[in-house]
């Protein structure tokens, strides 16, 4: 908690040190006079620093103290979180958050099985099932746990939230030990809640630091935000003035001094210490006294003023009513300050599709058998019906193959059924005794749609699966093997046996995956109604089986076996399974799949848009479906001018890196050659009049990537980029999951013309910019390389280059004005002389009035509050003067300053140099004022219409994380 | 400079067309307590706000009216200036020729002291009041070990500082095992040539009354400085226990006869502790009032200077002068403010030309295509 303490100090480490020098050497400036402004920044950072520690300590106090059930000798303790220690057993009840990361041992349902949100973590907010270890679901009370012994191994902790290996292994007396494997379905993580499930027990795995929550959050103090990144830039280069200063001022202050009457006059004669010290050690205390006294040079308040202008900032964003949402009744949650005015600078948003654009709730539209199309021609509200409603049949399949194509959807998912009293806070429909749950919202549209057709699943009980078919009959499957989705594969599959013993596996996945799977010839059929569902937004799965024969079937039980047991590479080995087995496979049909737009979320995209962003969509669908969405969203205008890179254009054969090229070459010219570089190079491109949109899909891009090893290709990367910033929007469409991760780091090399920042929307990170979503994260992430910053540095060198020697102008004026008003000291009209007190205290007024004018002349805006704190600066100025020259004050030893203020505003010559030295100091500004706004009229006669864009650039303020 | 006032919402340029939210979240307050965000103008960052708008049009008339307003003013202050009557002597007595050159070498306590007469005529009479200065050059009263070698609260009276003085005054801060009074090196070189003025007149010379009180500031010789206080007026008492600064010639009771014009709140005593601010300055001696409205102050004619020669300055280099001036409204001679305003002023005023030639060639091509603001 106390640890703002030395972040504070670290923040004024500089000023610490020269008031430390000012205590060691002879110093120009009094303690007092440096050492108030270090005390102020100093408590100021602390408090800042302190109270978001605070915030962050409480939050922590409430994971950390909360209390948790711990089975200790078959009764239940309670302690706080922070306690668990690695191999306690663990109970969690329902709508609990798992308090570490534990291995599910047994859960209240006698299946084993538990349902889990993650969406605190990943914001996936669905329910996924995890499953206990086979043999410890039945020890489901306190005893039985207890009575469980065991040993885990498990690798070392990684945060990588999906993957996990381990292995089980139970000692029970009179037996042989079991092994059993353990992976990522067996781990419930920290942070995520228990759903569904009265209560679980789990063995505490990953504690503390070691969770994969705890390991996510690493880093997370080490966010520095582009603007800290330049400002330590140019205090440096102040540093390096600083230090030429000193070294320049102690050589000349020697040369001076080698003439011994410049030395030490009789009239100012050193003390026998300064007399007795050596030369070296005098020069050197010396450049050390040059150095506190030029110090300020380096702004240290300004990270004061920077960090309080975000920590207030952050204020304003949580006020923000637009920020509001009535749904869920919040506002935007700032968690840190420490990045948000990167948030003003977000050049590209990534976004997810599914989820993101679309609400991610599925509805059943329509499928195909053998090429023949099934579409339920009575929308129905809710989606589901028990009736076998009249059905529109665009032609037939035969019957039987109707019916295998409706049991493979019944057969070939993960959906569970709860029943509905158990169930509170679900998407159900209450007139439903049955709800289903599954992690993919598609399956259960898919289960919802074999229902209309009049195969209903009635669930899964000791591996068999029940369904009642259009007769009403209940047949009875033994399912197997499950072969789970996964995005590389994008399919799975199921395999099952008849209670006629005929072993049957049934597949469905995204056609690309499905199609090379199955028999050519059968292709030809479905894949145009694929291509037209795709066309119209749908998303698109084809459904194939095939007969297993028992002797394919046993091998592929061992293999899998094996596979499942295996602690090293095992994903590479299931990997190696799955796909032998599901090959040669028959396609039965396709089904179309609805998932609804967000509300606004053509609002929002037109708003990022005008905003200047660049949206990039990120998706593995179909490039059809995602074309539509992208469309319906208004990603893409009807103006937008698309370039295509995808498999379709470039094509297939052994030219395709030729064609690529091409492609490539072509749309540069289009867009970077052929258009002429706008001057002022922040200007952004949305500027031009044509709009253009890229498509790109997974081949091409990574054919893009990781090109072969020919060197004309290798190139491509930054050509690709090229264009890639002149689109104002690009859609990525069957992406892996790895690649959506490769395309962030695209950008360090290529930000030459922009402040820039990436916006991560993967999977699960929702942009709360739609409104009605329900879980708001946008990370701002890191800009992945260095590269980025020093380019865009070189903008923000002109501005500093301009100020510095800005500010050694008006040095050089109010110094040299005032020392030539000086020539003659005599300025009161009674003939009394000035001494160098006054010459100071013109100065300084010089200074202050200089800067705030200056400050002034910046505003654009001007609130009461301005109005408040310029003049009120300039008048309390004024009367802190008088205030302090108007007494002599007990404490200070010398009363240098006493009357010194008065007496220079009684001279009417000082008032007319003070303003004519505050006027000069400002006419520069006010010159390049006037320049600029006469360069910009005429600019903005010719380009009318651009400039009034300008002022759509609301700052879209979105909620950091 | 126009002030173009606006609310902010109008500055923002269009409210958020389709912008998250849109208009639809300004409707919705008045529910049920939330953590719904207050509709404040200043939460919301709507206060009203003025938008200053520096054009082209606004900005150029307000130049050449600087220009028009600095160039009189600077042509004031420079006739001013030079209506200022100045005349100065360097007495320091490099060249052989001069009648201080025997002097030249004087150390502090020689005995007696060295003196010499420099004679001078003044070509136009002063009319008003003169104000007689004496100057020092390459003298360092600026030097940061210099200005600190002081103790004000000794010089403001305090008992315990006069017998205790600060550290500062290192290494005049005692002698012979006394403290001195006043310690410190500004006290300690404190100048003290004296200058006498005479009226030459057929050979008869009649000395010029010179008023030695009211060179200091008020504040300094009633409040900032003050002699120790203690039982009667008598100063040797009050100063007992302390010595003289070492090149003092006599101890700071003894400064003037005077008693309101000795110790501590001696006005050339004052006037020298007020350091100067460069190395080349001017110190107020002595005023010279103007007895009659018939007679000028100082006639133009013969005048001698007599100086008694004791402040050293050629060891360092330095250089002494009497410096003799009227005063107007904005002080001594000083050419360079009305300059610098004239300077200022003509180049505002040309700018103000040059941009306007510029302004007005965009605006007569564009005058139709204007976008009012």
């Amino acid at each position: 908690m106390l640890g703002f303490v030395p972040r504070g100090f670290r923040k004024a480490q500089h000023e610490l040190c020269s008031s430390c020098l000012q205590v060691i050497v002879d110093t120009p400036t009094s303690p007092v006079t440096s050492g108030l402004p270090l005390f102020f920044v100093i408590t100021v950072t602390a408090i800042k620093q302190g109270y978001e520690d605070w915030l962050r300590h409480r939050a922590d106090n409430e994971v950390n103290k909360s209390n948790v059930f711990v089975i200790e000798n078959a009764k239940q303790v309670q302690k706080e979180s922070e306690k668990i220690k690695v191999g306690d057993i663990v109970e969690v009840k329902a709508d609990e958050t798992f308090p570490c990361d534990l291995i599910f041992l047994a859960s209240s349902s006698t299946d084993g099985t538990c349902y889990v949100t993650t969406a605190s973590l990943d914001g996936e907010s669905n329910f996924k099932t995890h499953y206990a270890v086979r043999d410890t679901t039945v020890l489901c009370t306190d005893e039985a746990i207890d009575s469980l012994t065991a040993t885990i191994e498990c690798e070392q902790p990684q945060p990588d939230l999906y993957k996990f290996v381990g292995r089980i292994i139970m000692y029970r007396s009179n037996q042989e030990p079991v092994a059993r494997s353990l992976g990522p379905e067996n781990l419930l993580l920290k942070g995520a809640t228990l759903k569904n499930t009265k209560k679980i027990y789990g063995v505490a795995v990953y504690t503390g630091m070691e969770t994969k929550m705890a390991l996510n959050y690493q880093g997370k103090s080490q966010k520095r935000s582009a603007v800290e990144k330049s400002i330590n830039a140019f205090l440096i280069v102040y540093l390096c003035i600083l230090l030429s200063k000193a070294t320049v001022c102690t050589t000349l202050k020697y040369v001076w001094q080698s003439n011994p009457f410049n030395d030490e006059p009789w009239y100012n004669e050193k003390t026998k210490k300064e007399r007795e010290t050596f030369k070296v050690l005098r020069m050197f205390t010396d450049f050390l006294s040059f150095m506190v006294l030029f110090n300020f040079i380096i702004p240290v308040s300004m990270y004061v003023t920077v960090e309080m202008q975000k920590f207030l900032g952050s204020f304003f964003i949580s006020w923000d009513k637009e920020m509001y949402d009535e749904e869920i009744k919040e506002g935007a949650l700032v968690n840190t300050s420490d990045l948000n005015e990167e948030l003003g600078q977000v050049e590209f948003v990534f976004t997810d599709k599914t989820g993101t654009l679309t609400e991610n709730s599925m509805e059943f539209i329509e499928c195909c058998i053998d090429g023949h199309k099934y579409k339920d021609c009575i929308s129905e509200v809710d989606g589901f019906s028990q009736t076998d409603g009249p059905l529109k049949y665009y032609g037939k399949a035969e019957k039987s193959r109707e019916e295998l194509f409706l049991r493979a959807l019944c057969l070939c998912h993960t959906v569970r059924i709860k029943q509905a009293d158990q169930v509170d806070g679900l998407i159900g429909h209450p007139e439903c005794k049955n709800t289903y749950i599954s992690s993919s919202p598609d399956e259960i549209a898919l289960v919802k749609g074999a229902e209309k057709y009049g195969f209903t699943f009635l669930g899964l009980e000791n591996d068999f699966m029940k369904i009642r078919n259009q007769k009403n009959e209940t047949e009875m499957y033994q399912l197997l093997h499950t072969l789970n989705f996964d995005p590389v594969r994008r399919r799975m599959s199921v395999i099952v046996r008849t209670t006629t013993g005929k072993l049957l596996l049934f597949c469905k996945g995204a056609d690309s995956s499905i199609f090379p799977r199955v028999q050519q010839e059968e292709i030809q059929q479905t894949k145009v109604h694929v291509d037209r569902n795709a066309m119209d937004g749908y998303r698109t799965l084809c459904v194939a089986f095939k007969e297993l024969t028992q002797k394919e079937y046993d091998r592929i039980d061992r293999q899998l076996n094996e596979a499942k047991m295996a602690l090293q590479d095992r994903e590479e080995k299931m990997a190696k399974v799955f796909e032998d087995t599901e090959a040669d496979m028959h396609l039965i049909g396709a089904t179309a799949v609805e998932d609804r737009l967000q509300e606004q979320s053509a609002e929002t995209i037109e708003a990022l848009h005008a905003a200047g962003m660049k949206v990039w969509v990120l998706t593995g669908d179909k490039m059809e479906t995602a074309k539509s969405t992208c469309y319906a969203c208004r990603l893409f205008q009807t103006s937008t001018e698309l370039l295509e890179l995808t498999a379709r254009v470039v094509g297939e054969s052994e030219r395709k890196e030729d064609r690529l090229h091409e492609l490539l070459m072509d749309y540069h010219k289009r867009l970077i050659q052929d258009v002429p570089k706008p001057r002022g190079s922040l200007k952004r491109s949305w500027t031009l009049s044509q709009e253009y949109g890229l498509i790109i899909d997974g081949s091409t891009l990574s054919l893009i990537l990781n090109p072969s090893q020919d060197s004309s290709s290798s190139h491509y990367k930054s050509i690709f980029l090229q264009i890639c910033l002149k689109c104002t929007a690009v859609l990525c469409c069957r992406m892996a999951p790895l690649q959506k991760a490769q395309v962030f780091p695209l950008y360090s090399p290529l930000t030459e013309q922009m402040l820039f920042m990436s916006c991560v929307l993967a999977d699960s990170w929702v942009c709360y910019l739609f409104v009605s979503c329900s879980s708001a994260h946008i990370t701002p992430t890191e800009t992945p390389g260095f590269a980025a910053v020093s380019d865009n540095a070189m903008l923000q060198w002109r501005p500093f280059l301009y100020w510095t020697f800005l500010g050694a102008f008006e040095g050089l004026v109010f110094f040299f004005g005032v020392y030539f008003l000086f020539h003659n000291s005599s300025l009161e009209d009674n003939g009394k002389v000035f001494g160098n007190w006054t010459f100071g205290t013109i100065v300084f007024t010089v200074l202050v009035f200089t800067v705030t004018l200056k400050l002034a002349l910046d505003t654009r805006f001007w609130t009461w509050m301005n109005h408040f704190v310029i003049w009120g600066s300039l008048a309390f100025y004024v009367f802190f003067s008088f205030f302090w020259g108007g007494v002599i004050w007990p404490f200070l030893k010398q009363q240098r300053m006493y009357f010194v203020f008065a007496h220079m505003l009684t001279s009417v010559s000082t008032w007319l140099a003070i303003i004519l030295l505050i006027f000069i100091s400002l006419f520069p500004e006010i010159l390049l004022i006037v320049l600029k706004s006469i360069k910009e009229r005429s600019h903005q006669v010719r380009n009318k219409m651009k400039y009034c864009t300008a002022f759509l650039q609301r700052p879209l303020l979105l909620s950091t994380r | 400079m126009a002030v173009n006032y606006s609310a902010k919402e109008e500055a923002d340029g269009h409210p958020a067309g389709g912008g998250p939210g849109g208009g639809a979240a300004a409707g919705g307050g008045g529910a049920v307590k939330t953590r719904k965000p207050d509709n404040t103008a200043f939460k919301q960052q709507r206060l009203p706000a003025w938008q200053p708008i520096l054009t082209a049009g606004t900005v150029l008339p307000a130049f050449f009216i600087i220009g028009l307003i600095f160039i009189p003013i600077g042509i004031g202050i420079f006739v001013t200036s030079n209506n200022i009557r100045e005349y100065e002597i360097d007495y320091t007595g490099i060249e052989p020729s001069s009648p201080c050159n025997k002097c030249l070498n004087v150390s502090w306590d020689s005995t007696p002291p060295c003196t010499c007469t420099i004679n001078f005529t003044l070509e136009h009479s002063f009319e008003s009041n003169v104000f007689m200065y004496y100057g020092l050059s390459n003298f360092y009263q600026n030097h940061r070990r210099y200005v600190k070698s002081r103790d004000d609260s000794q010089l403001n009276g305090d008992n315990s500082s006069l017998l205790n003085p600060s550290k500062e005054c290192e290494p005049y801060r005692t002698n012979e095992d006394k403290p001195i009074a006043p310690c410190g090196a500004i006290a300690n070189s404190m100048f003290n040539d004296t200058l006498e003025l005479y009226h030459v007149e057929n050979d008869t010379r009649t000395a010029i009354p010179l008023i030695k009180k009211g060179i200091a500031w008020w504040t300094d010789k009633n409040v900032k400085f003050r002699n120790p206080t203690g039982d009667g007026n008598n100063l040797t008492a009050l100063f007992q226990g302390t010595t003289k600064p070492v090149n003092w010639p006599k101890p700071v009771y003894m400064l003037d006869s005077e008693p309101d014009n000795n110790g501590f709140i001696n006005e050339d005593f004052i006037v020298w502790m007020r350091t100067a601010a460069l190395p080349t300055f001017r110190k107020l001696y002595r005023l010279i009032e103007r007895k009659s409205n018939l007679q000028p102050t100082l006639q133009a004619g013969k005048y001698s200077l007599d100086i008694t020669y004791n402040y050293p300055v050629h060891s360092f280099d330095g250089r002494k002068r009497m410096i003799l001036s009227t005063i107007s409204w904005m002080g001594g001679k000083n050419p360079f403010l009305g300059i610098a305003y004239i300077t200022v002023g003509s180049i505002c005023f040309f700018l103000g030309v040059v941009l306007l030639i510029i302004h007005h060639k965009y605006g007569n091509r564009n005058t139709s295509a204007d976008i009012p603001n």
